[in-house]
């Protein structure tokens, strides 16, 4: 391998000096393209959007700047519990899905009924709207009138959002775990790792790679389906856009929400990509 | 008679991941091949075979020097590397090829999508040549059901489907056992017969010396030394080539 030869004493020649103006020109004429290209099509759309027929009305009562600003403090209140909801469901859905995952995995003759529960949860679970979810645990599990069983609505629509969410993700891990190559669980085997610390070391953290994206995608799904508790009453931030809205004829504040929410799922999105591209440039290094 | 493919003053250096600067991996490489002509390179590890032939199909882009192929720069930026790729075939060591596919699509996926060839042209043309390299019995199979012979030798009329003038080949025995490297290279010795222009990074020696027309040794991203193959296997010149034939082959 050539490790010397530092690269001090090499100027690169005329030609590949010829090649990277070449190839710099090449680089701002797609610039320049992608540039026109960008402009074009946001001037049609904008265009489209400023010239049709109905566009002061809709100015007037979805982008009013005075509305915006008179409903931002009750809208961040809201947007508080919808992201207080979010961080404490996250990782319980994270832990839950995995956990079902696992279940639908194991092999050991014990957990054979477990198993069949966690394939029922998932069928079940999935076929039900999210909605409905929230709408059965708020105002179900308060009626049983069971001793010592929470009552509050935040509770059991947080409850409800796990519940919903972890049969998604189960399915997303159980899919990455599939994805593992045999000769992977084989060459594990051969180091007579058992079941579980194959699992663990092998073919978990390689599952978890692969399925960062569709994990992602249910996240952001995640973090916008918070705003079904608006629906049981919970004051959110489109339950108060909603609340705002009514009062004063002005539907701004719902744009205002959906800003908020924008705002939170775009740098999830760009730090998960980051995290991908950067595993990927770790692992393939060098290789093919 | 210009050669087919003319290397000059190659250069390619990798980012090194783990420290500043850059790893050089081809040196100031020059090489040239004519039509016909069957070129070894030969070289341990990390020498840089395999790193200049993914050069040469510019799957790789390079920091400098010139490479030429039927008397056009290909380096240059300007020309599109699909029109490069349709006339050169490469092969991989690990066969690469597609699990989701049958042989016989595997085989005719490029001649029918990138040379436009009928799909009835391109079943023909496949068949015929899976059967004279011996796999008419699996044209259906999908690859995963086939030896690691058998992949390599259906990875090999992958590339052989599209007629290309320069064959590429990248240690393609290096993941194989032992028995089953012979029929590889069986098909490599026929086409070498039939005068197919080939650049092969091998680790095979004894297969070097019988079919090379040319033997490269290269070592820390140069060829140290080259020429026919007594010249190089029987009689070298180099200190360093010396050395790494003594490890190579313990007999001699």
């Amino acid at each position: 391998m050539s490790t010397g030869a530092p690269a001090a004493d090499w100027r690169p020649s005329e030609r590949e000096l010829a090649r990277r103006r070449t190839r710099s020109r090449q680089r701002r004429h797609r610039v320049v393209v992608a540039s026109a290209a960008t402009v074009v099509v946001i001037g049609v759309l904008g265009a489209a959007l400023v010239l049709s027929p109905g566009w002061p009305r809709v100015r007037a009562t979805f982008l009013d700047l005075h509305h915006a600003r008179e409903s931002l403090p009750s809208i961040v209140d809201g947007f508080w519990l919808n992201v207080r909801m979010f961080l404490i469901a996250e990782p319980l859905i994270l832990v839950l899905g995995l956990a079902l995952a696992l279940l639908r995995q194991a092999q050991s003759a014990w957990l054979v009924p477990l198993r069949g529960l966690a394939v029922l949860y998932t069928d079940v679970v999935r076929g039900i709207p999210t909605l409905l979810l929230v709408f059965l645990f708020v105002f179900g599990m308060p009626a049983l009138g069971l001793e010592g069983i929470p009552t509050s609505i935040f509770f059991w629509a947080t409850v409800a959002l796990v519940v919903s969410y972890s049969a998604y993700v189960a399915e997303v891990f159980r899919s990455g775990i599939e994805s593992v190559h045999p000769s992977q669980l084989a060459s594990a085997e051969a180091l007579a790792l058992s079941r579980a610390q194959t699992m663990r070391h092998v073919v978990v953290p390689q599952a978890v790679r692969r399925v960062v994206p569709p994990l992602l995608n249910d996240f952001v799904s995640l973090q916008k389906d918070t705003a079904l508790v608006a629906s049981v009453g919970l004051f959110d931030a489109l339950f108060a856009a909603a609340d705002y809205g009514n009062f004063n004829f002005n539907f701004t504040p719902y744009v205002v929400a959906a800003l908020f929410f924008i705002a939170m799922t775009v740098p999830l999105a760009r730090l998960c990509d980051v995290l991908a591209r950067r595993l990927a440039r770790r692992e393939r290094a060098g290789g093919l | 008679m210009a050669p087919l493919l003319e290397v000059r003053n190659l250069r390619k250096t990798y980012a090194r991941h783990d420290e500043p600067g850059r790893r050089v991996v081809l040196d100031d490489l020059s090489l040239s091949v004519s039509s016909g002509d069957v070129v070894c390179l030969i070289g341990s590890s990390g020498s840089g075979k395999s790193t200049l032939l993914r050069c040469l199909d510019l799957l790789e882009p390079i920091d400098d020097g010139v490479i030429e192929f039927r008397g056009r720069e290909i380096s240059d930026p300007a020309v599109d590397p699909r029109v490069v790729r349709r006339d050169i075939g490469m092969v991989f060591q690990a066969y690469n090829l597609f699990p989701h596919l049958s042989v016989l699509d595997n085989c005719t996926l490029a001649p029918r999508k990138v040379h436009g060839l009928s799909p009835a042209a391109a079943r023909e043309k496949a068949r015929d040549l899976l059967a004279r390299f011996g796999l008419d019995e699996h044209v259906d199979k999908h690859p995963d059901r086939l030896s690691g012979g058998q992949q390599q030798r259906v990875a090999l009329v992958r590339a052989l489907c599209t007629d290309p003038a320069l064959l590429l080949l990248d240690e393609i025995t290096a993941a194989l056992d032992p028995e089953l490297v012979g029929e590889v290279l069986d098909i490599v010795r026929s086409l070498a017969d039939a005068g197919t222009t080939m650049v092969l990074a091998t680790h095979e020696m004894g297969f070097a010396r019988e079919v090379a027309s040319h033997v490269c040794f290269l070592d820390g991203g140069r060829i140290v030394e080259e020429g026919t193959p007594a010249q190089v296997l029987g009689t070298p010149e180099q200190a360093r080539t010396r050395e790494f034939l003594r490890r190579v082959l313990p007999q001699a």
